[in-house]
């Protein structure tokens, strides 16, 4: 050991006093790492390369070998108008449910509970989609069969409650209701945490120069939280573009393009589509459905990298 | 501390409070706060409701038959168990598939990434996460397609599909603990000599071990009960399979999806027991969030 050049590093200086056990213990755990972050990368290389050439013969295919005798384009754009549609529809009724929600459990309910409140909405996120289908048609759908024939009634003027209104409730307005409830508590995740951090001094200014509660919320809280609330609800949108379960289960499908939310015949979702037609299709029929599958990757991939990129700009602040 | 700033306020009215715009002010205050704790109470109602409903309609189906016997050859009968046991199996195969990927990535992203491999890892795994269920089944379908022939269905062809939306979550929560391990425990075993596996392997990953419990154990609630991705990739089948690699397999959620969709002549029987399968499910995922809960509590090493 003396003899060891002083200039010698600590780490040779180690790898030298134990010989090469040393050294090879920690070369095969590095590379166990690094075999384990290259497999994720080359998994993902995979799902592109799979899906693309398992849809690809479905993209150069002449019409008349395609489901519904229509060029792929045509095949996809209600069922990508449907998903659209849903989701948005979905986004529009969870994003101030879930700020409200956020807002409750950080600056309105007693501190004591508010981890117990937090902890109720975030089990939402728990429950499996297919139980969501089962309790929008067998509990929800039914409830709003009244409620959509009063909307008909009063405001079927719009082209959205234009009617006729379903009598099973099997309807864009149900599923876009339970999509709601399924996206609810990532949005209000995101929300919650950039409420919490909101400053405190700005809260306590506010409150000082008498500002009621919602003064304080409106001018300190909510500024603060704006683009974590932007952020979370494409988070939403995207995880809404692709369920798949409860839609396949509550819709009721007839191919048509329209924003009539209420009545019997609604565009299929993309994903809904896949669930529905993919267990009885053979040849042509699997390559038309995986390429629709790569239109909803391409969809919420956007969507999601929107978020992240509006939270990256944020943190970069 | 608010309550004492408006207390205040109450006791000493205030020119502003006193006038026409104070109980302007006050009202909006109160509208908004009762809007506020409405849309909370607004959204519970369907936790709520939901779980009501399920342990309804889910109990008359619970018997001993469905969980010890399958479906095979029975007209409106029959149990479950074959799904129950392809659930588990399924499931396994998925956790087996994952949890040594994802900790591993963990570590290569928290100990030693660097460069572009790890921004890329970072990056995909957001990409990852984002992963519609139903393309995770497409991509399991195509790559065994290529492989075994079209029409393939395995019950290992749905751990594949289930692994893909694992990784990711597994990665993220077991980030997030190897990250709140702090680093002077890290330079006091390296101070002692020691190399760097054998720290991360006895310093780093047992004192987190509490935290990458728990995060596996909530990755796992959250892929047990997806259906669409094993909708395209076990099929559906009435007997008992204990074979992943071989043949279809059932599962709890394809299950309950297939008694609503397709109840036979004995309507309500199949119902109840898509109810029966819903509330099972919704059991397993509710225990194993709250031993997650209670092993991170019971488990987790106090870090001064």
């Amino acid at each position: 050991m003396a003899s060891v050049d002083t200039t010698t590093n600590a780490g040779q200086l180690l790898a030298a006093a134990s010989g090469g056990r040393r050294r090879l213990g920690d070369r095969v755990f590095s590379r166990t790492a690094i075999l384990a972050a290259v497999t994720i990368l080359v998994l993902l290389a995979g799902v592109a390369i799979f899906l693309l050439s398992e849809g690809y013969p479905a993209l150069t295919a002449s019409a008349a070998d395609l489901p519904e005798g229509k060029t792929f384009l045509d095949y996809v754009a209600p069922l990508a108008f449907g998903t659209v549609l849903a989701a948005t529809l979905a986004a529009l009724i969870a994003v101030p449910l879930a700020v409200a929600a956020a807002l409750f459990i950080t600056h309105v309910a007693p501190p004591r509970i508010a981890l117990t409140l937090g902890y109720l909405v975030d089990l939402l996120a728990a429950i499996p989609s297919i139980i969501y289908g089962l309790w929008g048609i067998f509990v929800l759908g039914p409830k709003m069969v009244p409620v959509m024939k009063w909307l008909e009634a009063k405001l079927g003027f719009l082209p959205f409650f234009d009617g006729p209104a379903s009598v099973t409730g099997r309807t864009m307005l149900v599923a876009g209701l339970v999509l709601a409830v399924m996206i609810l508590p990532i949005v209000s995740a995101v929300a919650r945490e950039a409420f919490a951090q909101s400053p405190r001094r700005l809260q306590e200014g506010a409150q000082a120069l008498g500002a009621t509660r919602w003064e304080m919320i409106r001018m300190t809280v909510l500024p603060f939280g704006r683009s974590s609330v932007i952020s979370g609800a494409m988070l939403g949108l995207g995880r809404a573009l692709g369920e798949t379960m409860a839609v396949t289960i509550i819709l009721s499908v007839s191919g048509a393009v329209t924003f009539n939310l209420i009545s019997q015949a609604n565009p299929s979702t993309i994903a809904a589509n896949i669930a529905l037609d993919f267990p009885e299709s053979s040849g042509l029929a699997i390559n038309a459905l995986i390429a629709t599958g790569l239109v909803l990757f391409a969809i919420t991939l956007v969507t999601n990298m929107g978020a992240r990129w509006i939270i990256a700009r944020q943190q970069g602040e | 501390m608010e309550s004492s700033v408006q207390s205040l306020g109450r006791s000493q009215p205030s020119r502003l409070l006193a006038s026409g715009l104070g109980w302007r002010r006050r009202g909006v205050n109160i509208v908004m706060t009762t809007l506020i704790a409405g849309a909370f109470v607004l959204a519970m109602i369907p936790l709520f409701s939901l779980v009501f409903e399920v342990a309804k309609r889910g109990i008359p189906g619970l018997s001993a038959e469905f969980f010890t016997s399958d479906a095979r050859g029975v007209v409106g009968g029959g149990g479950a168990a074959h799904a129950i046991m392809g659930t588990l199996i399924i499931t396994g195969v998925a956790a087996v598939i994952s949890v040594p990927i994802g900790i591993m990535a963990a570590i290569y992203l928290n100990e030693y990434g660097t460069g572009r491999l790890r921004k890329a890892l970072t990056f995909f795994v957001d990409v990852m996460t984002g992963i519609p269920s139903i393309v995770a089944g497409l991509f399991a379908y195509a790559l065994f397609e290529i492989f075994l022939g079209p029409g393939i269905r395995l019950g290992v062809m749905g751990s594949v599909a289930l692994s893909l939306l694992m990784i990711p979550i597994v990665i993220r929560s077991a980030e997030e603990v190897l990250k709140i391990v702090p680093n002077h425990l890290r330079e006091a075993s390296y101070a002692l000599g020691t190399p760097k596996w054998k720290t991360i392997t006895k310093v780093v990953l047992p004192t987190a071990f509490a935290g990458l419990v728990t995060g596996v154990m909530i990755a796992i609630a959250r892929i047990v009960g997806e259906t669409a991705p094993l909708l395209v990739t076990t099929g559906v089948v009435d007997s008992m399979n204990t074979d992943p690699f071989n043949g279809r397999m059932q599962n709890l959620a394809v299950y309950a999806y297939n008694e609503y969709r397709s109840p036979g002549v004995m309507k309500q029987a199949a119902y109840d027991k898509a109810w029966a399968a819903a509330l099972t499910l919704i059991a397993i995922v509710m225990i194993l969030n709250v031993a997650a809960r209670l092993v991170y509590r019971r488990y987790k090493t106090e870090i001064r």
